[in-house]
């Protein structure tokens, strides 16, 4: 793992994606870091609810969301060739929650980090035959060259950074 | 307006903006495929699936019909643009929509929806940044991908500030990024029915792949509570594991990108909530996701393309952009220029025969030379100039103009009596250089009066800027026939295939190449061969160019048996062994020249890595050399050899890396295209003239560089055979 780990990070470092790793004890206050208020999130999945413990305002109204600089959310998976996080489309609204903000910081569970896009594709068709999933391969910001020259923040986020919760370290 | 002066003025508006463009996706191609380990494999993957799903295409339209229908959406096959439109008109009244927000999708500019909703009186608003600027300014798009690539950063600040008169005039593209993400930010939250492509469309799961970069179209989808996916049929692929080698290659094919920011892989229904953006009581958790799903499936030309054998191909396509980017040509004119009702680049001949019919595949085919440089750059490998060449052959089948009693009687060929003068004078040019060379140098000095020039010009359409040929009295053939050899224990034997221009016009280059090979101890014969064929294939002239191969597989058949290898020297003949006779001959015949036939070059390059002395060859100490190889033969991996022989020999070696020189064989002669060959020979005459380079000598493999170099540059050119005996 630690092969796809060092690429994982010189992906990241090249799409101009920030990163911070910490330990499930740590995490609310590694996100709270890493936020611009005002930050609204959706429900992570993960035991516990992390967030509840944060500044963040969880399940916000869409009137909130709008408001919001920061939106923070899970990925299920990550690419480690492309730096690609794959982002959920649940009924928690974590695809709005990402997608109408400045800033996107996504939470991801280092055991979900797989090498390259072939085991990226088995896994979510494996999800996408169980439970008909959808899911969005996010890399770097969102991105634009069609006012002559590339600029970062399209209509999706300028910035994202990412949370690596590692297991015990 | 006619060509010349459409093209000359797209040039003078878009060429600046295209150019620059077009050639930096055409360089992150190439150094984002480096990066792929398994590049070529994966391309081979790629076409295999392609291939698959284009010959079970009625099974997996069933499939994939119940798979959205099982899973709660509903699909339309549209048999035609009408059908569609009246489908998706339906869907938007029955919703009582508004407005509907659309991302980039070349399907829906195909069928032209947005006049069709619009005449509903439905606001209909391009969120893609680039349509958007188009749609603002009522313009068509000139790329596939990139459709506002022919605007400058300047170009859209003047149309917003124009426009939208803001307090602020904008300036940089982050400030122009900002106020159309704000502007469209809000017409999207707005908006009730939200319509895209689909790039890929897996039958076993109903799941769809949306490639983007900027987020336009994830939020079509999330913001409104009708989603409407518009893709042609060709887009079903059997599994959604099929979707791995797409993703790869996709990005890195067209923008260089190794993959865009994002890619969408959607399985309607999505389950993100359906809200109200203005509600500030309910949270997100709590609205429904209720959100209806249509698929249509647009045929359009489609699935008669399928049951065409030579246009088939097409339906491969992945609309990457990649043939466009790197064609010279596209990269001086555009879309505008080389493009037609919807689609454009060498592809463009494809759907646009397919879809709308030959007639408007006319308009802007011949601006494929065939240089090829497109095959290897398709990630799915298709034949891109041999569509346009089927493509132009048979339009000039059902063309009713009556052939001209000149170049009629001077050219017998197997072509229609369609055929336009022009290509017949270019596609019979053997002929020409035969007679030309058994009266010259009288008709050297004939061709070259005004007279003479003036009836070329109004007949035949060469243009009088550039210079003729001049042909030898004596042909190579002859010349050979005249010696004896002097290569008394051969290792190898071999022929020298005398190619047109070698026989006729540079006869030099062939006797180099004949003296090369004996000094390697190559014992050589130069028989009279017919020309390939490359003439009259590139003026889409099939069957003529068919009679061709089947006289020179005739000659050098019987040689080949005997244990002869085929010396090549023009590259763009060595291509027609190596590819386009697949077309043309039977396997057998095919297989077994293709497998014994040798570019020059690769071949003095084969004889010294399998232990030839070198020393009858002349070399230097450090000399400096520019070398600028030639399309075809790039395409075929053939330049290296070129580059490592004169290595040996002891020179340095700098080398061009624009696409083609421009030149093109007949295109650069003729008067519709001479500005845009010598605007295309303008970024090689740059590289040629660069600090580092600008005192070097000039080499060239192909005919066609070495008369447009001599055009660019004063230094005169040579094929750099002749550096090893001269």
């Amino acid at each position: 793992m630690s092969e796809s780990r060092s690429r994982f990070e010189s992906s990241l470092d090249d799409l101009g994606v920030t990163v911070s790793r910490t330990d499930e004890g740590a995490l609310p206050a590694t996100i709270d870091d890493a936020i611009t208020q005002p930050a609204v999130g959706a429900s992570l999945g993960l035991d516990g609810e992390p967030l509840a413990e944060t500044a963040v305002d969880v399940d916000p109204t869409p009137a909130a969301l709008r408001e919001a600089t920061t939106g923070v959310t899970a990925a299920g998976l990550a690419v480690a060739d492309y730096g690609s996080l794959v982002l959920t489309m649940d009924d928690r609204g974590s695809e709005l929650v990402g997608l109408f903000v400045a800033e996107h910081v996504v939470v991801l569970r280092e055991s979900d980090l797989l090498p390259d896009m072939d085991a990226t594709i088995d896994t979510l068709e494996r999800r996408i035959t169980d439970a008909s999933e959808s899911a969005i391969l996010a890399t770097g910001p969102s991105a634009t060259a069609d006012m002559g020259e590339l600029v970062l923040g399209a209509h999706g986020p300028k910035d994202v950074h990412l949370v690596v919760v590692g297991e015990g370290e | 307006m006619g060509s010349a002066d459409k093209l000359r003025e797209l040039m003078r508006t878009e060429g600046a903006a295209i150019a620059a463009n077009t050639q930096g996706f055409n360089d992150g191609r190439y150094r984002s495929v480096a990066k792929l380990d398994d590049y070529e494999s994966r391309k081979r993957e790629a076409r295999a699936i392609k291939e698959d799903a284009i010959e079970r295409l009625p099974e997996l339209l069933d499939e994939l019909t119940d798979t959205v229908e099982a899973n709660g959406g509903t699909v339309y096959v549209a048999d035609d643009d009408a059908d569609a439109n009246d489908y998706i008109s339906d869907v938007v009244a029955e919703r009582d929509a508004e407005r509907v927000v659309k991302s980039k999708s070349m399907t829906s500019e195909e069928i032209e929806i947005n006049a069709a909703l619009e005449a509903d009186g439905v606001d209909v608003v391009e969120t893609d940044l680039g349509e958007w600027v188009l749609q603002v300014a009522d313009e068509a798009p000139s790329h596939i991908v990139a459709p506002a690539i022919h605007k400058s950063r300047e170009d859209i600040a003047d149309l917003f500030n124009a426009t939208f008169d803001p307090e602020t005039p904008l300036e940089t593209a982050a400030e122009l990024t900002a106020f159309a993400r704000e502007k469209l930010g809000e017409l999207i939250v707005d908006a009730d029915v939200g319509i895209t492509g689909a790039n890929f469309i897996a039958a076993d799961t109903g799941t769809m792949a949306l490639v983007t970069s900027e987020g336009n179209a994830r939020k079509t989808v999330a913001a409104t509570d009708t989603h409407v996916a518009v893709a042609g049929v060709e887009k079903i692929v059997p599994s959604v594991s099929d979707l791995a080698p797409f993703v790869e290659l996709i990005g890195r094919s067209g923008t260089g990108q190794d993959i865009t920011s994002y890619v969408s892989l959607l399985t309607p229904p999505v389950a993100t909530p359906v809200v109200d953006f203005a509600d500030d009581e309910t949270p997100l958790s709590e609205f429904e996701s209720d959100r209806e799903f249509h698929l249509v499936l647009v045929d359009n030309g489609r699935l008669e393309m399928r049951d065409d054998e030579q246009l088939k191909e097409t339906l491969y396509c992945i609309r990457c952009s990649a043939c466009s980017n790197a064609c010279a040509n596209f990269q001086s004119v555009g879309g505008h220029g080389f493009g037609g009702e919807t689609y454009s680049g060498g592809i463009a001949t494809g759907w646009e025969a397919g879809i709308e019919g030959l007639d408007t595949a006319a308009e802007f085919n011949d601006l494929c030379t065939g240089c090829s440089r497109c095959v290897d750059a398709c990630p799915v490998g298709i034949d891109i100039p041999w569509i346009n060449t089927v493509v132009r052959d048979r339009r000039n089948r059902e063309q009713t103009q009556p052939a001209e009693w000149l170049v009629d009687g001077l050219v017998p060929d197997e072509e229609d009596e369609g055929t336009p003068l022009q290509k017949r004078f270019f596609g019979n040019f053997e002929t020409v250089a035969r007679l030309a060379s058994l009266t010259a140098p009288l008709s050297n000095w004939l061709a070259e009066t005004s007279l003479s020039r003036w009836a070329m010009a109004s007949a035949l359409g060469v243009d009088p800027r550039r210079e003729l040929p001049s042909f030898e009295r004596e042909t190579f053939v002859d010349w050979f026939a005249s010696r004896e050899s002097t290569v008394t224990d051969p290792d190898r034997h071999a022929v020298v295939y005398p190619d047109l221009y070698t026989n006729h016009v540079r006869t030099d280059r062939g006797k180099a190449a004949v003296k090369a090979l004996e000094a390697l101890d190559v014992d050589v014969v130069v028989p009279p061969v017919a020309s390939s064929g490359r003439a009259p294939l590139s003026q889409g002239m099939v069957a003529t160019a068919t009679d061709h191969a089947e006289r020179v597989v005739e000659t050098l058949a019987p040689h080949v048996e005997a244990g002869r290898d085929v010396v090549v020297i023009e590259p763009s003949d060595h291509a027609m062994f190596q590819r386009e006779y697949e077309k043309l001959l039977g396997d057998a015949e095919f297989a077994s020249l293709a497998e014994h036939s040798y570019e020059i070059m690769e071949y003095v390059y084969g004889r010294l890595d399998n232990g030839a002395d070198p020393a009858p060859l002349e070399t230097v100490e450090n000399e400096a050399l520019a070398y600028h190889s030639h399309c075809q033969q790039r395409t075929l991996g053939l330049e290296a050899h070129t580059v490592a022989v004169l290595e040996e020999l002891g020179y340095d070696v700098a080398t061009s890396d624009v696409e083609c020189c421009g030149m093109a064989g007949s295109f650069g002669y003729k008067s519709d295209y001479y500005e845009v060959s010598m605007d295309v020979g303008g970024r090689l005459r740059t590289q040629l003239r660069d600090s580092d380079v600008r005192d070097r000598q000039v080499v060239a493999s192909g005919t066609s560089c070495c008369e447009q170099i001599d055009a660019l540059l004063e230094r005169r050119p040579r094929h750099p055979i002749r550096l090893l005996t001269e």
